[in-house]
């Protein structure tokens, strides 16, 4: 299980600086944290920074120091629709980059399983244009753990889903990151998703970080007034849990 | 009896993964065969025809045979027929790799500005007596050709490496070159004595004629250089068709394996162009019938685009013999005739997405 802070991070683009000073304590494994904001906060570029695929200051600690930057994961928001590849073999790939031409059959069991746990094994010998966008999420998702990584970081995954599909891969995802110790930052913009699967949450707006901690400490009425400038309420459902209702933007 | 039947229902992929990959690698042995009797045929249509055992006799028992036959097959028919293979193989590979690393279906060394710039230097000889590399100049068009083709290609290579330059720029930037390298061709063209421009208009038409051994040793052996560079970066290069920001994911350097990739395209595309001048459609078309044929993975994908290059030059110098008895036309003329139908019979036929 390897946990993972934030020391001081920031992203430049050339000289444009688009992301700074983010700090969090140690993000445990086997829980998801959520990275919160508007549009164009810096939610994609805090993922790509801490991947190492976007230059910037500050350190990204990992609790194991014996591990590298290889046990991060990154995952786009979504996944090419051109290449003329089946679903099958866009999974394949992702597993085998840098090795061989060979595929052993464990390499093929394996993907077997992440599809049909995904539940998109019907789907294996469709070409990837031929999906929707929701299923190319899916498919994106399936690339991304077959990868087998100890922290993931994944860019709007339901953005496209349907809300059974929304609801299906977060459950599916939470009980992953117990299972296997994983830890999973996940970008998403349904707070409620936020309250329900996330035991941390990050809140990033116009490029900083405004907020860091356990979620329902996190999303508040005052948040979400000051960052998403609407008039909210976090009340208890008749379930027990925490859900956001909103009244009105402020304009 | 329940985990039997579950591990029945975890191994449907990989067994129709498996059968997948073996009907391509049949495929792709297929192809392996039709080319060899494509070559022979090759070898046996000419101003004295053979039988095709003949032909097999001359290839693999060449001390039965009459010292005529050995040096007509050998000499003089096998270097055409053998360029035929590697240039269309070389520029296939380089219009399927520019393909893949520019995400654009209409890159080819064609289309890029390449074969145009080419155009533009043995032009420079034919009319000008322009000798770009003055201490060969008995070798002035050929190297001629390449110079420019290198330069053209450079140009696209270092463009591509500049800070916010994107694939849709560079494939302007080589639309650009077209234009730019045609508009001084038809200059040259028109400043021309008849005599130059005819062999301008030869020239660019494209002849596998002039084919001597040593040019096909030198383009058998950009070939063997590139290919085995290309198969060591296959899962790279497939996964850049899933997009730049996936194949980062993935822990691809996108950036350097693109320039690799440009670097070794343009030596790929400007050699074969200087010794055999302007055969466009290979480039473009080559890449597009193997990917149809055998999908995107660039394990099955490059030797299906080699297959497909070579197969399609060599089936064009084969009709090429034969449109007319006792003629060769220009093989750049005819490998768009010999090709097309053959495209559209596979995009008409073909239910799989071809980009």
């Amino acid at each position: 299980m390897v946990g993972l802070a934030l020391k001081g991070v920031g992203a430049k683009y050339g000289k444009h600086t688009v992301l700074s000073d983010v700090d969090t304590d140690v993000l445990n494994g086997g829980v998801m944290t959520a990275v919160i904001g508007p549009n164009a906060a810096g939610k994609s570029t805090l993922f790509k920074r801490i991947a190492g695929l976007a230059p910037g200051p500050g350190t990204v600690v990992l609790s194991d120091t014996l591990k590298g930057p290889e046990t991060i994961c990154y995952m786009p928001q979504d996944t090419g629709a051109n290449a003329v590849l089946t679903v099958y073999e866009s999974v394949l790939l992702a597993s085998k980059q840098g090795s061989s031409w060979k595929v052993r059959d464990s390499e093929l069991l394996e993907i077997d399983r992440i599809l049909q746990a995904l539940r998109i094994d019907d789907l294996a010998f469709r070409g990837l244009g031929e999906l929707s966008g929701g299923q190319r999420q899916l498919v994106s998702i399936a690339q991304a753990l077959v990868r087998k990584p100890e922290i993931l970081l994944m860019d709007e995954p339901t953005s496209a889903l349907d809300l059974f599909r929304q609801i299906e891969v977060l459950g599916f995802m939470r009980s992953l990151a117990a299972k296997s110790g994983m830890s999973v930052l996940i970008a998403l913009h349904d707070l409620n998703h936020a309250l329900r699967y996330c035991s941390n949450t990050i809140v990033i707006a116009r490029g900083a970080m405004v907020a860091s901690g356990p979620t329902d400490d996190v999303i508040t009425d005052s948040m979400l007034r000051d960052i998403y400038r609407v008039e909210a309420r976090v009340e208890m459902c008749s379930h027990g849990k925490p859900v956001v209702i909103v009244d009105h933007s402020i304009l | 009896m329940a985990l039997a039947a579950e591990q029945l229902e975890t191994t449907t992929g990989r067994v129709q993964y498996r059968a997948l990959a073996f009907r391509r690698i049949v495929l792709i042995c297929g192809m392996v065969v039709a080319l060899f009797l494509s070559v022979s045929i090759d070898m046996a249509l000419g101003p004295a025809n053979y039988t095709l055992s003949e032909v097999l006799t001359s290839l693999f028992s060449s001390g039965t045979v009459s010292d005529q036959l050995r040096v007509v097959i050998w000499d003089i028919r096998m270097p055409i027929a053998l360029m035929a293979i590697t240039v269309g193989a070389s520029l296939s590979v380089a219009g399927a790799q520019m393909q893949t690393i520019l995400a654009n279906p209409l890159a080819s060394p064609f289309t890029l500005g390449i074969s145009a710039a080419a155009g533009f230097g043995a032009a420079l000889g034919l009319v000008g007596g322009v000798a770009l590399f003055p201490a060969a100049v008995q070798f002035m068009i050929p190297i001629n050709a390449f110079l420019m083709a290198m330069a053209a290609a450079l140009f696209i290579h270092f463009a591509s490496t500049m800070r916010g330059v994107t694939v849709e720029t560079i494939v302007l930037l080589g639309i650009a070159l077209v234009f730019t390298f045609n508009a001084l061709l038809s200059l040259l063209e028109y400043l021309a004595s008849e005599q130059a421009l005819a062999a301008v208009v030869f020239w660019t038409m494209g002849s596998l004629t002039k084919a001597t051994w040593p040019k096909v040793w030198i383009t058998g052996a950009v070939l063997i250089f590139a290919v085995p560079l290309f198969a060591r970066q296959a899962w790279a290069l497939t996964a850049l068709r899933l997009g730049e920001d996936k194949a980062a994911s993935l822990g691809i350097n996108v950036r350097r394996l693109r320039l690799h990739t440009m670097m070794t395209v343009s030596l790929l595309a400007a050699i074969p162009v200087s010794f055999v001048g302007t055969i466009g459609f290979v480039g473009l078309v080559g890449p597009h019938i193997a990917r149809m044929l055998v999908g995107e993975d660039q394990r099955f994908f490059l030797p299906a685009s080699v297959l497909c290059g070579a197969l399609l030059l060599s089936a064009t110098s084969v009709v090429s013999k034969t449109i007319i008895p006792g003629a060769i036309l220009p093989i750049g003329v005819i490998t768009a005739l010999v090709g097309v139908p053959f495209f559209f019979i596979l995009i008409f036929t073909n239910r799989r997405r071809a980009w």
